[in-house]
């Protein structure tokens, strides 16, 4: 479904991404792990044309780097920010609605607002509410609300733990799987490695903008080398 | 106390007017922080456009309910289409660049403007055709024009449908959701050249009412008239925190209230020395204070809280 071929992403002389190959299925949940500045969420800006790029990304048989960004949505590529990027000053529905920017069919919109709601009823409590005002956790559960909001065929999830209570991170990573589990396509990106590969099917590891290591997310997680670099045990 | 109503009354009228120009300036900088010095140079165009076109229409035998409002849709067509281009021309291509690049060619267009405006209109005052009855009210002291009532009246009901196309529309939301975070805003699906693009054409429609507002309440016309205007309606602007709808407007009726009050007692406050010729000064003064003490205006958000 996504097909990644020789993306190099380079700010000014730095290379933050050397040429890297990968691809996720329709279906799979695909984990890129690494630490720090290895390129992560480089590759996933790249590929959300938020930073420009050279190489290939096919999706559904499409070339994306050429296209408008504003219109990757549209393609069905939806992306949950490193750093949530809610909307402060609109409401919690308003950061929902905008979600569904590209929808026209109210009716199925409004039904949509009811599931995230149910995913997460937090959510529906500060309905009203400011998104500015929310707590680091509620404000992720409304970006990737609103991420879900589009009827995307592919989620990408930048850093969706980062800076969040263990609560928090159990809650969103509880709607990840249920989402999964329905049938969604995602891309994860995430530096607890642990978290990562137990969510996902198949790995990618990164190491200085490079793919180093790949293969079966169980594999991976007791591989001597993933547990030594990025297990911590 | 008759003075002081007075004053509260004309306040009040040049308050709307710098209200709609000021929205403009707002509207533009919340989406793209750019300070638009071209905007005062749209109202021109759209004062001086109402007076060719409601004057030849007058002088065709038109009544002048029907050349007044023939007046005004050409000139806020004229001003929507000068705003998209301005924009178009102007700015869009300098969307990557240094702020100050795009600033300082805002204040070159803003002379290309006043001199193209010289050229096809003249050096000479234009005079604002008769368009609306020379009726005048008194209530408790206080007189009013037909033009002072409908002035207010029209920017109020103009301020209320901005707002509500603002809070409650869709294209309303894409615009607060440009201004707050443009890069999300564009992973929505939110083409932000057109955002952009509207917010300029709807400022300029505003500055084209405000434009015939001004040229029906002074009755005259200039190709300069819009940099003073401007620079008054930019200065309300800041004093209700730019970017900020509703300080914009606050702004500008409170703007348009301190100099018709400082006008109105300047003359007492100085012991004569100073007359009312010289109001213009309580609009800069007004500017400086609140740059030096509320940068961020009354209404403004305090910088740094974008998640």
């Amino acid at each position: 479904m996504l097909e990644v071929t020789g993306l190099h992403v380079a700010y000014g002389g730095i290379q933050a991404v050397r040429s890297i190959t990968f691809h996720v299925k329709q279906g799979e949940t695909v984990a890129l792990v690494g630490a720090n500045g290895a390129g992560k969420t480089s590759t996933l800006k790249a590929i959300s044309r938020i930073v420009p790029a050279t190489g290939d990304v096919h999706f559904c048989g499409e070339k994306m780097l050429q296209i408008p960004p504003h219109d990757l949505i549209r393609k069905g590529i939806a992306l949950v920010p490193e750093g949530r990027g809610v909307f402060p000053r609109l409401t919690v529905a308003e950061n929902l609605a905008m979600g569904a920017f590209i929808r026209d069919d109210k009716a199925e919109i409004a039904r949509d607002v009811e599931r995230m709601y149910a995913y997460f009823p937090r959510l529906k409590e500060r309905e009203t509410q400011l998104a500015g005002t929310l707590s680091g956790g509620e404000q992720q559960m409304l970006a990737l609300g609103r991420a879900l909001m589009s009827r995307p065929k592919l989620l990408l999830l930048d850093e969706p733990s980062m800076g969040l209570a263990p609560i928090m991170v159990q809650k969103i990573f509880e709607v990840v799987r249920a989402v999964a589990a329905e049938g969604m396509t995602i891309l994860l990106i995430e530096q607890n490695a642990k978290l990562a590969l137990e969510v996902s099917q198949r790995a990618y590891v990164m190491e200085s903008g490079e793919i180093t290591l790949t293969g079966n997310s169980a594999e991976l997680l007791h591989d001597p080398k993933v547990k030594a670099a990025y297990l911590g045990e | 106390m008759d003075i002081f109503l007075q004053q509260i009354v004309n306040g009040l009228v040049q308050g709307s007017i710098y209200a709609l120009v000021a929205l403009g300036y707002t509207m533009v900088y919340g989406i793209m922080g750019l300070i638009n010095f071209a905007h005062g140079e749209v109202v021109m165009i759209g004062t001086l456009t109402a007076i060719t076109v409601a004057g030849s229409l007058l002088a065709a035998g038109m009544p002048p309910a029907l050349a007044g409002l023939a007046a005004l849709i050409v000139a806020t067509l004229l001003c929507m289409a000068l705003g998209w281009g301005l924009e178009r021309i102007a700015y869009r291509p300098l969307r990557n660049a240094p702020r100050l690049t795009p600033l300082i060619t805002a204040i070159g267009m803003s002379i290309i403007l006043q001199n193209l405006a010289m050229i096809l209109w003249g050096r000479n005052y234009q005079t604002f055709p008769p368009l609306f009855p020379k009726v005048n009210f008194e209530l408790a002291g206080v007189h009013f024009t037909a033009v002072q009532v409908i002035i207010v009246l029209l920017s109020a009901a103009t301020m209320l449908s901005l707002t509500l196309l603002v809070y409650r529309t869709k294209l309303g939301m894409a615009m607060r959701a440009t201004a707050q975070n443009p890069a999300v805003a564009g992973l929505m699906g939110v083409n932000s050249n057109r955002v952009i693009s509207a917010a300029f054409v709807i400022g300029s429609a505003l500055a084209a009412l405000a434009g015939i507002m001004v040229g029906a309440y002074y009755e005259i016309a200039h190709y300069q008239m819009g940099f003073m205007l401007g620079l008054k309606a930019f200065t309300a602007a800041v004093l209700g925190g730019i970017g900020n709808l509703l300080g914009a407007m606050a702004g500008g009726i409170l703007l348009g209230l301190i100099e018709a009050l400082g006008a109105g007692y300047i003359g007492d406050l100085t012991g004569g020395f100073l007359g009312s010729h010289y109001q213009d000064i309580f609009a800069f003064m007004v500017l400086i204070v609140v740059l030096m003490f509320r940068p961020s205006g009354l209404f403004g958000e305090k910088t740094g809280d974008r998640a």
